[in-house]
């Protein structure tokens, strides 16, 4: 459990720029370079760039293609059947009783391969899970991570960087499709996603080229951003982050995220139990609640009050830098999660006041 | 990092002005304000309250996370920073000045003693 932590191929570029370096998931990376703030107003404004490079890579590939399409279909909430080439869905990986293991995105490379990009903290876990639900032969798959530098590039100015990255004759993937680029610095993928609610896309190349892409996209008119800014704008967005807004004992549908569940296939694991919420109704949903009252930042693990009674706690949370507000998230019973439920957040004793607003907060 | 010769200061990263008489003036160092990053908010202490040195009586918080501000010295809280409620990043632009946090009624000014001088501190940070 006490390994050290591992380091991104942009590692030594962090430190040399004088970031900020954090554990994180197990690795060592940037929490912030110039500040949390300036780097937050970039993404929102212009262009910043974050080094992704924790996240993991797991390549699916089969001789036949129903094999492992369906055995994805079979593991995935979303419909990995309906991808056409070269298109990406985000989707998630539940255990038996419908709990997230973890939310991820996959793309279709086409003739039978995918590509699936996962959360840094479960990447063993997702591993060694579709390992053990691994069909005996016909498929082959592999945890590629540790090839791959991962870049990704945010902001309104997406489309004016990429020509500037990579020339006016290559046309930027559609949002949600990515495209294999040949150039002479080396192969890249880019994936037209991300996780601030900007436009914006997500370059994977070999690890040994991410310093020089890194420089790139700063020389493209991108300011370099930390894991700070990246929460910040992802809570913005109430984009949930797993091991904080998704677990293995909340379901998809509980968090709020039934756009990516496709309850028509034939069969997934952890459908059952969606498919019996969906029937009888959620007990509880994961709400966005926003302070009405000047208070000190929400953070995970605050308690949540209706009335004198405590509710909920806070599964994120924190000052929204565009709002200028504290914004947090928490799964509440039915009965207080309706938008416009006043609530009271519990902060070193104090209570001060909030109350459930509509998702996303900007 | 600004460090002035004319100030006191805890090994915890506040400062020390000894003004007048028996009142002096807390704030954090230019160090503890870099370390922190940006404050978005500051919790003070209540005036008229008493503390004794090394108590908790404020909490500054930058996005990412809170942080403990310990009094040096013994006494009762005079007068805070009203201007922090309405904008904690002066800590940052200016912690030796407009980022002052409070002020208290030393009760043992043998305290004064016991906290580091300029050089003191400067060592104790590059350590």
């Amino acid at each position: 459990m006490n390994s050290p932590p591992r380091q991104s191929p942009l590692h030594e570029v962090h430190v040399a720029a004088g970031a900020r370096m954090v554990p994180f998931a197990g690795w060592e990376m940037p929490v912030q370079y110039e500040g949390i703030m300036p780097e937050h107003k970039a993404v929102r404004e212009f262009l910043g760039v974050f080094d992704i490079s924790h996240m993991g890579l797991l390549a699916v590939a089969s001789s036949e293609p129903e094999v492992s399409t369906k055995w994805l279909d079979g593991l995935l909430t979303n419909n990995v059947a309906s991808l056409e080439v070269g298109q990406g869905q985000y989707t998630m990986l539940l255990n038996e009783t419908g709990g997230v293991i973890d939310d991820l995105i996959v793309y279709s490379k086409g003739c039978s391969e995918y590509y699936l990009v996962v959360n840094a903290s479960k990447t063993a876990e997702d591993y060694q899970w579709m390992l053990d639900h691994q069909p005996e032969s016909g498929i082959m798959f592999a945890d590629v991570s540790g090839s791959y530098a991962g870049l990704a590039v945010q902001g309104p100015d997406t489309v004016a960087a990429f020509a500037r990255l990579f020339g006016d004759d290559v046309t930027i993937p559609e949002r949600f499709y990515m495209a294999e680029i040949s150039t002479p610095h080396g192969d890249v993928l880019v994936c037209r996603t991300g996780y601030t609610g900007e436009d914006g896309f997500e370059l994977f190349c070999k690890a040994s080229d991410g310093p020089d892409w890194w420089q790139r996209c700063l020389d493209a008119g991108a300011k370099a951003c930390g894991l700070g800014a990246r929460d910040s704008l992802r809570l913005e967005k109430c984009y949930p982050l797993n091991g904080n807004d998704l677990s293995p004992e909340r379901s998809p549908l509980e968090a709020g995220l039934g756009f990516a569940v496709d309850l028509h296939k034939d069969s997934f694991i952890g459908r059952d139990t969606l498919l019996r919420q969906k029937t009888k109704g959620l007990h509880r949903r994961l709400v966005a609640i926003k302070q009405t009252q000047k208070s000190p930042p929400p953070r995970p693990g605050y308690a949540v009050y209706a009335g004198d009674e405590q509710v909920g706690t806070l599964t994120s949370g924190g000052m929204s830098p565009s709002l200028g507000v504290g914004i947090s998230l928490a799964y509440l019973s039915i009965d207080h999660a309706k938008v416009g439920t006043p609530l009271h957040l519990e902060i070193r004793g104090k209570r001060f006041a909030a109350e459930v607003v509509k998702k996303p907060f900007l | 990092m600004n460090v002035p010769d004319e100030l006191k200061y805890a090994q915890s990263h506040e400062w020390v002005r000894v003004d007048n008489g028996d009142i002096v003036t807390v704030g954090i160092s230019d160090f503890a304000q870099a370390e922190m990053t940006e404050l978005v908010y500051v919790e003070l202490p209540e005036v008229g309250r008493s503390y004794s040195a090394g108590d908790e009586v404020a909490v500054v918080e930058s996005v990412k996370s809170a942080s403990d501000i310990y009094t040096p010295v013994s006494g009762e809280i005079v007068e805070v920073n009203e201007a922090l409620n309405d904008n904690p990043s002066l800590v940052n632009s200016s912690p030796f000045q407009d980022g002052w946090m409070f002020k208290i009624k030393i009760s043992d000014a043998a305290q004064l003693d016991k906290l580091l001088d300029a050089n003191g501190y400067k060592d104790s940070i590059s350590s």
